[in-house]
């Protein structure tokens, strides 16, 4: 028996919810006959559109095109809207029938479980919860393996040392395992994975992407993601820390430590007269090296006692944030002394999404 | 008078006249001052006479003057200095010195004022080799310097036991940002990480967010706010705990995860709060990172966002906790502010060599822990205006552990931990109080020929009086609370106001009296069979004991009724067992003058050589209530040994050893005792150590665990301690161990 469409995968995460939808491109007129007018509507409806609402967006750069998947070929669709909308989705699943065409409805992340029961009485729903760390390490080596429409979805910042001049390298995860797989959303987590079913939670922390969108918001007034990146692309953040050289001067070489080496993150924000004449950009900016930086950090840490050489950045903090991606490559080199290599992928934080996906096809081939 | 108007001078600064070797750690708020002085004070000797009349006295008695070397640490705040500096410049007469060490991150703020105002050259020197010095040097020489902090326990501090070997360790510095350091030997340590999320960053994030200036005063939201409002937790994402991976609903997933949003206010204390988790729960992570990378299970914690705030001890406590599952305890000190000065310090003196002496915090010149804490003591002058002191006496002797101790790390001195016992802190708080009056007494008396004598021990009296009263409030300010801190706090006080040994007379009387009775007594053993005397000569022992000034019970009933004698009180004594088989050396901490060392030990010594055992007798170095010290004890061998050729001869061959403990308090701490004593323990193969008193067997080492056969033995001489062992006054403590296995 085949799965009946619509075939969606969801992330419900602390800050946004990612849905991968697959959009298949053949539909032979007898089945176009027999498909229901809600699901004919709702394809319809994710394809034509890039937005949805005020907050939802299709990542169209991100659409993997003529994927063929149980037997059908088509287009795999990555949309987005915050975890605030999710009860206005679920009353438009609601609205529009959608318990009615008989599909599973994969989900998972916290929200699987926090708006479990919302989906049942609000939409007679039921979800299939699926466990958020099995559903990303599956999406992800899954993406890597059909590659981003004949590109390679990974890649690596050549020269990192020089994160003025470092350039995007694709290259292959052929090889992926061990890996370390630091997953930013919110708050972090880190996994030691050694294979695609053996992987171990080594560590998170809460200083995560809502860590920063948090802080930003309540520093500077920005209300979005957008904006608190665009602000800090503008920013300079040593007029908010206070770095090794200005405490000693210059390098402490004692230690090896450069001058330049942030030495306390808002040290300098200790002043009053400081404070009163700091910009919103430098804060901003402060607070993504601040948070980038600590990531790094532990991840690096973490590599070094799981000793693992590969560490995979993924998550949706790192969704246009050059600055983080170069932090984060130019950290693991430094500090490891070229032992460690950074990697990133291009469908950033929709892995947990893909593999929800990806366990409803599963479903399908068993009895 | 001078400038000091604002500085008690009495208090603070002291001995500056001879005060050399001065060190400064400039730090954000805190200004932290050390010198090196010489204390002048006086000593009782004791001195044989040439030739003595039937009527002399034994022994002559002297005060003398003695120099203690003596270091001097002072803490105020920053708005002080100029006031401090002219206080000291005034203060500073006989000195040489012509440099000040100096480190932290201040020093170069304040370097022309310092030069200009005591004309002394400003030596910097590098804050974390100071940091580390000095933190070596307060593991090494103060006991109970280290502490796991407990919120909501009885006693919030938990102060361990000083490891023999203080290495290797990992020191977190929590300052502006955070230093983490790995120590492995005196000179070799390593910067092995660090974080730029540190004090610094609570204060300025917090200061942006909240509009509050001062760190303290952002603690204080902190400690009031509510973090849920602001963080996102698991249970926000979840709608309850993640149950596949045991997180649990209230665990934070996301710092500040809630705050993106502008429909809605926050309150400055919650964003407090949320921030001081964010960064204590960081700072925890890479700590537990760091010490697994590295194999180490020691870790403490220093830096001003440590220093002195239980709010801040608590998170970081809880987030070690929670990182290594307990497998690492996050470690406090109690004098983490002076680490950087002492070091400094330390690094002017070198060419003294302080670390070849042992050193001892003197508790009545040091302010104790959290003296200046507004959370701890809101009754105290505000807190710019309060000074904190640590001083250290250097000893005479270097201090090691005994050999013989079983497990030297695992090793506690004290049997109750009052801090922990508050029915029993109760009691002996009262106990000392009620005491008090007869010392006063009996230190006025010990000193006839001087006339100001009074005036000094009212001084004497309030100042311990204090103490007691701080201890009080505070059980937790010198480390441990216990019978033995209680008493060596007593003799300091007393040594401070020049009462030396207030039972100097009295001992001599009763070595004299009971001298008069020896060769009596070992008559009348002699006698007896074999197996008669072994009894008799235990009981004699603990007969002898029960004289004993120091204990209230027996000092009322031996002022009180002169016939209460000897016989009397053997008759009183209950419940003993033989001795076993022959040793090959025996030790023996021995304890009061008078009859319990004359007609009491020594003829259960004479047994013990007569049966072919050599003897190390062990003595205090300096006075404790009416306990022998070892000056007195080689005058009463020579005279014993006079009378009795069993001793002389055993004297003579080197069988019978004298040493001193190098402790001068009426308890015992094992980890603690000369260095020679311990040398000679292992040349003589001692294997069998006898403790004798209350203050030795049962105040300390009622518990202690030796490689070799042991016998503690004492007479209960106050009711309510009776009480607790579930025993009466005046019954007998007799433990004979043998190793592992407890008997007696």
């Amino acid at each position: 028996m085949k799965k009946s469409f619509p075939w969606f995968g969801m992330d419900i995460g602390g800050t946004l919810v990612k849905l991968v939808y697959f959009e298949p491109k053949d539909i032979t007129a007898e089945e176009e006959q027999e498909e229901v007018e809600n699901l004919k509507s709702i394809r319809r409806y994710l394809t034509s559109n890039t937005a949805y609402g005020k907050t939802g967006i299709r990542d169209v750069h991100l659409e993997l095109k003529n994927l063929t998947m149980c037997g059908r070929t088509g287009n795999l669709h990555f949309i987005r809207f915050p975890t605030q909308a999710m009860h206005r989705f679920i009353q438009m699943g609601s609205d529009k029938n959608f318990s009615s065409l008989h599909t599973t409805l994969c989900a998972t992340g916290g929200g699987a479980y926090k708006f479990e029961n919302d989906f049942r009485t609000m939409a007679d729903l039921e979800l299939l919860k699926l466990d958020e760390l099995d559903c990303l390490i599956h999406g992800l080596l899954y993406v890597d393996s059909v590659r981003f429409n004949g590109h390679p979805e990974c890649f690596y910042l050549e020269n990192p040392s020089d994160t003025q001049n470092s350039v995007k390298t694709p290259c292959s995860l052929a090889d992926p395992f061990p890996m370390l797989l630091v997953n930013i959303g919110s708050g972090v987590s880190i996994l030691a994975v050694y294979s695609k079913d053996d992987y171990k939670r080594v560590t998170g922390t809460s200083l995560g992407g809502g860590t920063f969108l948090g802080l930003c918001c309540l520093l500077t007034g920005c209300e979005t993601f957008e904006e608190a990146l665009d602000m800090a692309s503008r920013g300079d953040s040593s007029n908010v820390d206070k770095l090794v050289r200005d405490i000693y001067g210059g390098d402490y070489e004692r230690f090896s430590l450069q001058g330049s080496a942030v030495a306390s993150s808002f040290g300098h924000m200790m002043s009053k007269q400081k404070r009163d004449s700091i910009s919103k950009e430098d804060l901003a900016r402060a607070m993504l090296v601040t948070i980038t930086n600590n990531i790094g950090s532990i991840a690096r840490m973490c590599a070094v006692n799981e000793k693992i050489e590969r560490v995979v950045f993924v998550g949706n903090f790192l969704r246009i944030n050059t600055v983080s991606t170069k932090l984060l490559a130019y950290a693991m080199d430094f500090w490891s002394k070229g032992q460690l290599k950074a990697l990133f992928l291009e469908h950033e934080g929709y892995f947990g999404a893909v593999g929800a996906f990806l366990e409803l096809l599963k479903s399908s081939e068993e009895p | 008078m001078d400038k000091s108007i604002t500085l008690p001078p009495n208090e603070i600064f002291r001995n500056l006249e001879n005060a050399k070797r001065f060190a400064i750690d400039i730090g954000g708020s805190l200004t932290k001052l050390a010198y090196y002085s010489t204390v002048q004070h006086k000593v009782a000797k004791v001195r044989s006479f040439d030739h003595t009349a039937k009527d002399d006295p034994l022994y002559e008695i002297s005060m003398q003057e003695e120099i203690l070397a003596r270091l001097h640490f002072i803490k105020f705040e920053n708005a002080y200095i100029e006031t401090c500096l002219d206080f000291i410049k005034d203060h500073l007469v006989n000195t040489d010195t012509k440099v000040i060490k100096a480190t932290g991150g201040g020093a170069h703020k304040f370097k022309d004022l310092i030069e200009k105002k005591l004309k002394l050259r400003v030596d910097k020197e590098d804050e974390m080799t100071c940091l580390i010095k000095g933190c070596n040097f307060v593991l090494r020489n103060i006991p109970h310097e280290a502490f796991v902090y407990v919120k909501h326990a009885d006693s919030e501090f938990r102060f361990q036991n000083t490891h023999p070997d203080i290495f290797p360790y990992l020191l977190i510095n929590i300052g502006s940002g955070v230093s983490i350091i790995k120590v492995e030997s005196e000179d070799t340590f390593e910067r092995v990480g660090g974080s730029s999320i540190g004090g610094g960053t609570f204060w300025g994030l917090g200061a942006l967010l909240t509009k509050t200036k001062r760190f303290d005063e952002l603690l204080q939201l902190a400690s009031k706010g509510q973090h849920t409002s602001v963080d996102m937790l698991v249970k926000d994402i979840y709608g309850g705990s993640y149950v596949s991976l045991g997180l649990t609903g209230d665990l934070i997933a996301s710092s500040f995860g809630k705050s993106a949003t502008a429909d809605k206010e926050f309150s400055k204390e919650d964003m407090a709060k949320s921030l001081l988790h964010m960064i204590s729960n960081d700072i925890g992570q890479l700590a537990c990172l760091y010490a697994r990378l590295h194999n180490l299970t020691r870790v403490y914690f220093g830096g001003f966002f440590i220093r002195g705030h239980p709010v801040t001890m608590h998170t970081i406590t809880y987030s070690i906790n929670f990182f290594t599952k307990g497998e690492v305890q996050a470690l406090f000190l109690r004098h983490e502010g002076y680490l950087g000065t002492i070091g400094a310090f330390l690094k002017g003196a070198e060419e003294d060599n302080p670390n070849q002496y042992s050193w001892g915090e003197n508790y009545a010149g040091s302010s104790g822990l959290m003296s200046t804490s507004p959370d701890l003591n809101p009754m105290q002058r505000a807190r710019s205006g309060t000074f904190d002191m640590l001083e250290m006496d250097r000893l005479e002797r270097q201090l090691v552990n005994l050999p013989l101790l079983q497990d030297p790390s695992s090793y506690i001195p004290d049997t109750v931990d009052l801090s922990e016992d508050a029915l029993a802190r109760e009691y002996w708080l009262y106990c000392f109080e009620e005491a008090l009056d007869g010392v006063v007494k009996r230190a006025v008396a010990s000193q006839p020929d001087l006339p100001e004598a009074a005036e000094r021990a009212e001084k004497f009296r309030h100042k311990y009086l204090h103490k007691l009263q701080t201890l009080r409030h505070q059980p937790f300010a010198y480390g441990s609370l216990t019978v033995r801190s209680l008493l060596d706090t007593r003799e300091h006080c007393l040594n401070e106001f020049n009462f030396p040994d207030p039972y100097s007379k009295i001992k001599q009387r009763e070595n004299d009296m009971a001298l008069k009775y020896f060769q009596k007594a070992v008559k009348s053993l002699e006698e007896l069979s074999w197996e008669q005397r072994q009894f008799a000569l235990v009981r004699g022992l603990l007969a002898g004991n029960v004289f004993d000034w120091g204990a209230k019970a027996v000092s009322d009933v031996l002022e009180s009724d002169p016939e209460f004698g000897f016989e009397q009180a053997k008759r009183q004594l209950e419940g003993m067992k033989a001795l076993g088989p022959p040793h090959k050396c025996a030790l023996f901490f021995v304890d009061n003058s008078g009859i319990d060392i004359i007609l009491g030990v020594f003829p259960f010594v004479r047994e013990l050589l007569c049966r072919g055992t050599e003897v190390v007798l062990a003595s205090n170095s300096s006075p404790a209530l009416n306990d022998v010290t070892n000056n007195e004890l080689q005058i009463l061998t020579e005279r014993i040994a006079a009378m009795d050729p069993v001793i002389q001869s055993a004297v003579k061959e080197d069988r019978l050893t004298l040493v001193q403990s190098g402790s001068s308090s009426p308890c015992l701490d094992l980890s603690r005792l000369d260095k020679v004593l311990a040398g000679v323990v292992r040349e003589r193969h001692t294997d069998l150590v006898i403790i004798e008193g209350m203050g030795r067997a049962i105040h300390t080492n009622y518990y202690a665990l030796l490689s070799c056969e042991s016998l503690k033995m004492a007479v209960i001489k106050n009711s309510w301690l009776a009480d607790r062992l579930g025993g009466k006054l005046f019954s007998v403590v007799f433990k004979y161990e043998v190793k592992d296995v407890k008997t007696g």
